[in-house]
């Protein structure tokens, strides 16, 4: 919808009087791309070349030692993409990375729409209750992740400690491979919800609140409200919050990393931090490979966000 | 030239009120908020808080009172020799300061690259515009871990590697803040450049001199943001830093903490508030202009 109305606005501007255009066009177009250029120079030194080097790695056996004498790299076809859908630990953690996925995205949509909702009925503090809230999101994963390692400690941990009150002898969180993984989810939850509550919040004062009272004096309750008139409105925004939410969680690694070291037994090793270990022992060409898989990954649900609000308007 | 300056002909906007509504309805049942919404949420707030408190407070203790079972609520020796041996024993002034350079660099180089593109894409006519534009928002869904691998082959070579500018470079003008610049600059008035052009002012000059000071606002909250991106940024600098010398703060925490000072936790939540509190300095004085940041780029 962008390109259209620029092109509109081109189209407007070729109706301007025809002995003005040739020379102000040309001025404009080198002003535009000497604006653009120091952008373009770093995307391509920087983003362009390494996704095509990537794509191109991803065919062969390079590995960190052939970096000096590129000749004795050898093209493999699509050796690497095979041998990775065979490899046990691959399938285990694309296993983990869709686990993250699938419990993550629901769970973080769920808390920020609820938080939303309360947010937008409150009048007093609101602004107060949105940075709160939001706090969590500016924070270092590292960090948090450290001080969650120490809240989340089996003896003497904040979270044992707390639940103990209520007769519950808590688990070493972490240290199982059925609860490492969820613990870590719920973590990044309330690490990252802020941002969809910021999104949701706005898209919620969009909706027309004499729809919402008159809804009100015909006798509907809060949830049909909410169900009926709320929840539909909000489609594209629900949309778009589930499409970066997952981008999100295909990415997972930091936390695993600091909290876990992807254990125990690779129960919380991710894609990302499967490729991180094999650039670590120089299988490039490996590590590129399992990069892409992931790559397109997340341009199949981008395409499909796409394709879904197009579906809509 | 006031040619291109068609009035708006499009219809006047409906009201969206109907006028004969009484006013009493604002101010009636639906707008009141039930009090116990207050309270969920104060619980909810205390829940998402309790870990940054917990962090402050259990950093102030000696090692062996924060590993204490059950652990103490307040601190029952206050003591600052986490902190001491942050910044004397290790080298969290050397980490801070590549943190420091490394941010404000990247806000730097993020707030001039991106208003140049994004005022180009909003404003200019010019070939391989649409092609320019459709990089950049392909560029935003790029996940780091697709080109870590060439990216530190490239700089490696170039003899980056182990570098603060090795890990300036990739970052300094990003495709979010070129999205951001375009759709501020997209709402200020053709007007202003039409007119700036009468006068005689080259394409440049008009970016430079008319555009630039309008976008004090979008500008300044792309710093903000880029900066606290920068300085959370982990997987690169994780990457390239090879020596501690060049390690940035959570580079540096993330390896004591899985190193052998994984059980030094009175030392790791130091850090942590080292690491965190800047930023939720920052947050807190700069937090409307960050919301809008957020909205903007969000919804539009």
């Amino acid at each position: 919808m962008t390109t259209t109305r620029a092109a509109s606005a081109a189209s407007k501007n070729a109706g301007t009087p025809a002995r003005h255009v040739d020379p102000m066009r040309r001025q404009q177009a080198v002003a535009a791309w000497v604006l653009a250029l120091p952008f373009m120079a770093l995307f391509l030194v920087f983003t362009a070349g390494p996704v095509l080097a990537s794509l191109g790695m991803s065919f062969t056996d390079i590995r960190s030692t052939d970096v000096q004498n590129p000749f004795s790299v050898e093209f493999l076809g699509l050796s690497n993409y095979t041998e990775l859908l065979g490899d046990p630990l691959f399938r285990k953690v694309t296993f983990n990375t869709f686990l993250y996925l699938l419990l993550g995205v629901p769970f973080t949509m769920a808390v920020a729409l609820a938080v939303a909702v309360g947010l937008n009925r409150i009048q007093r503090l609101k602004g107060f209750f949105r940075v709160g809230f939001y706090l969590p999101v500016v924070t270092s994963i590292v960090a948090v992740s450290v001080v969650w390692k120490f809240l989340l400690r089996d003896d003497g941990g904040l979270v044992n400690t707390m639940i103990g009150w209520f007769g519950v002898d808590g688990p070493a969180w972490l240290d199982s491979t059925s609860s490492a993984l969820p613990t870590l989810v719920v973590m990044a939850v309330w690490r990252n919800f802020g941002t969809l509550m910021v999104i949701f919040l706005a898209a919620l004062q969009t909706v027309p609140r004499e729809i919402v009272e008159a809804a009100e004096s015909d006798g509907a309750t809060a949830w049909a409200r909410f169900r009926y008139l709320t929840l539909p409105m909000l489609r594209p925004t629900l949309l778009f919050g589930a499409v970066i939410t997952s981008i999100g969680y295909l990415q997972f690694f930091e936390e695993a990393y600091v909290m876990t070291k992807g254990g125990p037994l690779d129960s919380t090793r991710s894609i990302t931090f499967f490729t991180f270990d094999q650039w670590g022992y120089g299988n490039y060409g490996y590590a590129s490979a399992a990069a892409y898989l992931l790559f397109i990954a997340i341009m199949l649900l981008t395409a499909l966000q796409f394709r879904l609000l197009r579906e809509k308007d | 030239m006031t040619q291109t300056m068609t009035p708006a002909a499009a219809p006047q906007t409906p009201p969206t009120t109907t006028p004969g509504k009484p006013p009493k309805s604002r101010e009636g049942y639906y707008l009141r908020t039930p009090r116990w919404l207050y309270a969920v949420m104060a619980g909810g707030l205390v829940v998402v808080v309790i870990p940054f408190v917990w962090m402050v407070v259990s950093s102030f203790k000696p090692e062996a009172e924060v590993r204490s079972v059950p652990p103490t609520w307040w601190p029952e020796t206050v003591t600052t020799e986490n902190y001491q041996q942050l910044f004397t024993q290790l080298d969290f002034p050397t980490f801070f300061m590549n943190s420091t350079i490394v941010a404000v660099t990247v806000a730097a180089g993020n707030m001039v690259f991106c208003s140049m593109l994004g005022y180009a894409l909003a404003k200019l006519h010019f070939p391989g515009k649409k092609l320019v534009f459709a990089l950049v928002l392909g560029t935003l869904m790029i996940p780091g871990v697709v080109v870590f691998i060439p990216l530190f082959v490239l700089t490696t070579n170039l003899g980056l590697a182990n570098s603060l500018p090795g890990m300036i470079l990739p970052f300094l003008a990003g495709p979010f803040g070129v999205f951001l610049m375009r759709q501020y600059i997209l709402a200020l008035p053709d007007e202003l450049i039409q007119a700036a052009r009468v006068d005689g002012a080259g394409e440049l000059r008009i970016f430079f001199s008319v555009i630039l000071p309008l976008c004090g606002p979008a500008v300044a909250t792309l710093g903000v943001l880029t900066f606290l991106t920068s300085w959370n940024n982990f997987l690169w600098p994780l990457v390239i830093a090879t020596e501690e010398s060049k390690y940035t703060l959570p580079v540096a925490l993330a390896l004591y903490a899985v190193g052998q000072n994984a059980t030094k936790y009175g030392l790791l939540l130091a850090g942590s508030v080292v690491v965190v509190l800047p930023v939720l300095v920052v947050f807190l004085v700069l937090q409307r202009r960050i919301m809008q940041g957020i909205a903007m780029t969000g919804i539009k």
